[in-house]
């Protein structure tokens, strides 16, 4: 590919540093929250995370190198591949945390939900621009049937309840940012008011247990603090020790002594705040919100609507993974089993979110460009 | 692509701007939220998470160890395995499999680990005491059962099994009475306390004083780093002043009879032996006795929780003869050469009063009258005497009350006198009940530990000493001396003498090679017949006493053996008391040399 000189001046160094720090203090804190107690103990959590970071990166400068314009042309394609990964997911995935949503080839094993929900925004800003000004009625019940019911329901089938509730916020959002008819936003209000004790009730029979569980320990963390409350209680213990200054790196207990379960993955916000405290923890919520301030200026300044609603609704997906994540471990919001974007432990989801930020980098760095 | 151009639309302009507005806020709620948990809250969930990963782990003390008077250990304290388990980790555990391999109920185990307000990662003891056999079982399966401890504790052995088990005693867990009691607040739930004998007597002495480490955990229990340890200190040991060569000869020799011996030293009030059988096997005890076995024990007919030495009493038979001896010289009734006619039996209005040997011993003096333990001679010196001085001596020599060994609720056994009579049954005391008082019948009915207190007494001179359990270091001071001329007691001595080694004595089964013993038979009658005892069925035979001392120029041992149902002391229980002072004798004659 040819370097683009006006590329490299309008590089989007804002966003890139910022993820770059992102997953800087997510490796460092991964370490403190997985080291070693006892000798024996060799946990590789971080260096594999490093790794995972050289691969994001490097996609990362892939995707800035093209002009984002081509994802529209292979939007509907990748689309396909993608709802076909989930259909493989679930029919042949491995086993893991009670839910099918891992995918093995070879020594490899990786999440296609996480490459998935990247899929999902760019196969739905491209359809947008089918439409012209504002939604009716009828075309935004025929996108969401053919665009979002589908993975919708092989999400909840695999089940993977926290992939699938982005996935309808995403749609939501990106459907906002296009623009509703005001008759449809009335409507999609009272449908909304209407729906939620029956589609409620419906869910709750289609839960499992465990998230069943998740449900009554949010409303009820107390009740039994060894058992499905415990996480949130453990979360909120560890967060609430390290007070305003922190217990100080590698020094927080709740994480490296178990109490606290998936402290790499889900938790890994409580095992900062622990260490960091309220002066570093209100640190890492400013980076974030520069990241999605940056992000909706990102969706102003593009050049084209294409561009717009891509970065609206990626933006949209780091703000949901990151409020639903943090909102949970501050326990504000039930415990649905989402990552905190760049931070967490996980492979897939750090990729997926670095390919998610070259595509804003590229947008961003692209927004003086003409079309040509 | 008609749309595909720069898009300016204010609405879509304003719509994202909103949409900032709302993230902005949002942010300013987390930033609220952090505030509650880490400032308003934060000294609380730091004392949370603090007590999260400390654990103060208490390191049971090693309990003293129990000698006998000549240094050899009476128990021992040897390791054992037990089996926990986190209740965390109670879900993840084939519960009805463990129970298999552990030989216990699974019920059980859901009991005790699915309390309210057990701490999740606060290990229940499952089993104590697993075989190696069920501990292999475990550890080739370690993978199914995540959670599950085994550990190494100390129990106390009980090196000779069920002798001296009255004495020695027992440990066991606080009762729910003592659960309750402030004084035992330091003392760790699953910790075995004494519960009986000495274990329970000097509990405080032996049981030290536990250890604690402090040290941080993990969710999974596993201990991390160790923050402090104050080491245990182990509990001081005793050493008894029994001889165990002397309690083992002693409780071998009653073979299957019930009965009691005690063996003081006379010029202290050691305990030299202290037998009571049947026993038990305190090593049942060892780590919490099963209910059934309980129940055995507390339900057995021939009572083994019974400690007979003090808590049973009979009339002592012939061996009361010493107090009326006594008496009688002390007060100048008869002289030594006072002599009685016996020819079988005395006639006192319409009733007879035989004596034990049908033809009669003709005419005997006091010294014959001892020897051949003459009914006849003691009716007619009881008869001088009167009731109540009989009993006046009787009670100065230390019968009719408790001897003060604070070991188990002791009765007093009793002596009767005119005031007792009018008392207790509003009668007049008449002369006939003076003759069978006069010879240890009737009434009168008296511990083994006070017979062998009243041995002691004779032995040493006329001083009572409360009998101790512990060795002496020292000399001890008599808490009481009897006013008796000392001639009275040689007189006595002598006639002891004359009754295990002069032709006709009723004691001859003690006359031993080692040293010279004295001593005096005693039958307690259990049906009113006088009739020759092996001929009747165990439980109508009559009790046999023996009491003794040795050796008689110097006594270093005085002795009562009771045997149930034994029949006369002569036989059944003075070959006990040869045998309790021939293996005290020697292991003294052995350390004399040495």
């Amino acid at each position: 590919m040819r370097i683009n000189r006006r590329l490299v001046k309008n590089f989007d160094w804002g966003t890139f540093l910022i993820v770059i720090l992102l997953s800087v203090i997510g490796i460092m804190t991964i370490y403190s929250a997985t080291r070693p107690l006892l000798p024996h103990e060799q946990p590789n959590y971080h260096i594999k995370q490093i790794y995972w970071l050289l691969l994001g990166v490097t996609a990362l400068f892939f995707i800035v190198g093209f002009d984002y314009i081509w994802l529209s042309r292979f939007a509907y394609p990748v689309y396909a591949i993608g709802i076909v990964l989930l259909l493989i997911v679930l029919f042949a995935g491995k086993i893991g945390m009670g839910a099918q949503r891992w995918l093995s080839i070879g020594p490899l094993s990786f999440q296609p939900s996480e490459i998935f929900r990247l899929m999902f925004i760019i196969v739905v800003s491209r359809h947008f621009l089918e439409i012209n000004g504002t939604m009716g009625l009828t075309s935004i019940i025929k996108i969401f049937l053919v665009f979002t019911f589908i993975p919708l329901i092989i999400l909840l089938k695999q089940p993977d309840l926290g992939t699938a509730v982005i996935l309808l916020i995403m749609f939501l959002s990106l459907s906002i940012v296009k623009g509703l008819q005001k008759k449809v936003v009335i409507l999609l209000i009272i449908i909304g008011a209407l729906s939620i004790p029956f589609i409620g009730s419906i869910m709750w029979e289609g839960l499992k247990d465990y998230q069943k569980n998740r449900i009554v320990a949010f409303m009820e963390p107390e009740a039994d603090p060894a058992g499905i409350g415990y996480h949130i209680n453990q979360s909120k213990i560890a967060i609430g020790s390290g007070g305003i200054l922190g217990k100080g790196y590698l020094k927080g207990t709740q994480g490296p002594f178990r109490f606290l379960p998936e402290k790499q993955t889900d938790f890994i916000f409580a095992v900062f705040a622990e260490e960091w405290g309220l002066v570093g923890s209100i640190f890492l919520l400013l980076i974030y919100l520069a990241l999605i301030l940056r992000g909706l200026d990102t969706a102003l300044k593009a050049k084209d609507e294409f561009g717009r609603l891509l970065a609206a609704g990626i933006t949209a997906m780091f703000s949901t993974y990151f409020f639903i994540n943090v909102g949970m471990t501050l326990g504000i919001m039930p415990v649905v089993g989402i990552p905190l974007p760049f931070m967490s432990y996980g492979g897939t989801a750090l990729l997926s979110n670095f390919i998610a930020a070259g595509i804003l980098i590229n947008i961003r760095s692209r927004r003086f460009e003409l079309f040509y | 692509m008609s749309n595909n151009s720069r898009c300016d639309s204010q609405p879509s302009r304003n719509r994202i701007l909103l949409a900032s507005y709302v993230i902005v806020g949002l942010f300013a709620l987390f930033a609220i939220r952090l505030w509650q948990l880490q400032v308003l809250q934060g000294k609380e969930y730091g004392k949370i998470s603090m007590g999260n990963m400390l654990r103060i782990i208490k390191i049971p003390a090693p309990r003293g160890i129990i000698y006998d008077r000549n240094g050899a250990p009476l128990v021992k304290n040897s390791p054992y395995f037990y089996a926990s388990l986190m209740p965390e980790n109670l879900k993840q555990v084939n519960i009805q499999y463990l129970a298999d391999i552990l030989g216990i109920n699974a019920g059980d185990i859901y009991a005790r680990t699915n309390k309210k307000g057990l701490s999740p990662f606060e290990p229940i003891k499952l089993k104590e005491g697993l075989t190696f056999k069920e501990i292999a079982a475990i550890e080739t399966r370690r993978s199914d059962f995540p959670g599950l401890i085994i550990d190494i504790d100390m129990s106390r052995e009980y090196l000779y099994g069920d002798i001296g088990a009255h004495l020695i005693g027992y440990l066991g867990k606080l009762n729910p009475s003592q659960s309750k009691n402030p004084e035992f607040k330091d003392v760790p739930p699953e910790a075995f306390i004494g519960q009986w004998g000495t274990e329970l007597i000097f509990d405080r002495t032996l049981r030290g004083i536990p250890g604690e480490r402090i040290i941080e955990i993990d969710a999974l229990g596993r201990e991390i780093k160790l923050l402090k340890e104050n080491p245990p200190v182990k509990g001081k040991d005793l050493k008894l002043s029994i001889d165990i060569n002397l309690q083992k000869a002693a409780e071998e020799a009653f073979a299957g009879r019930a009965g009691a011996v005690v063996a003081l030293k006379p010029d202290t009030g050691e305990i030299l032996g202290l037998v009571s059988r049947p026993s038990f096997n305190p090593n049942l005890f060892a780590r919490g006795v099963n209910y059934s076995q309980w129940v055995a024990l507390i339900q057995d007919k021939k009572v083994p929780m019974l400690n007979r030495a003090l808590q049973s009493q009979y009339p002592p038979g012939s061996t009361f003869k010493i107090v009326t001896a006594i008496a009688a010289l002390n007060e100048g009734v008869v002289t030594p050469d006072t002599k009685v006619t016996c020819t079988g039996g005395i006639t006192y209005g319409k009733w007879q009063f035989g004596c034990w040997k049908k033809g009669g011993h003709g005419t005997v003096s006091m010294h014959r009258a001892i020897v051949e333990s003459c009914d006849v001679y003691f009716y007619e010196v009881g008869k001088r005497l009167g009731i109540d001085k009989i009993a006046e001596y009787a009670r100065k020599l230390g019968l009719g009350n408790e001897t003060g060994l604070q070991m188990v609720k002791e009765r007093s056994g009793l002596i009767p006198d005119t005031k007792w009579k009018h008392e207790k049954r509003n009668q007049q005391w008449y002369l006939g009940e003076t003759f069978n008082a006069a010879i240890g019948q009737g009434y009168v009915a008296t511990t083994p530990m006070q017979m062998a207190q009243l041995m002691s007494v004779v032995a040493n001179g006329g001083l009572i000493y409360s009998p101790v359990m512990v060795k002496a270091e020292g000399p001890l001071q008599p808490i009481a001396s009897v006013d008796i001329k000392p001639h009275v007691l040689d007189l006595v001595r002598d006639g002891l003498y004359g009754v295990v080694n002069e032709g006709g004595g009723t004691g001859g089964a003690a006359r031993s090679s080692i040293a010279p013993v004295g001593g005096k038979t005693g039958t307690a009658q259990v049906v009113g017949i006088r009739r020759s005892s092996h001929l009747l069925p165990e439980k109508f035979r009559d009790h046999a006493w023996f009491v003794a001392f040795a050796p008689i120029e110097k006594p270093a041992i005085a002795v009562c053996v009771f045997v149930e149902h034994g029949g006369h002391g002569g036989g059944a229980a003075a070959p006990i008391a040869k045998l309790a002072i021939e293996a005290y004798l020697k292991n003294e004659k052995l350390k004399a040399e040495n």
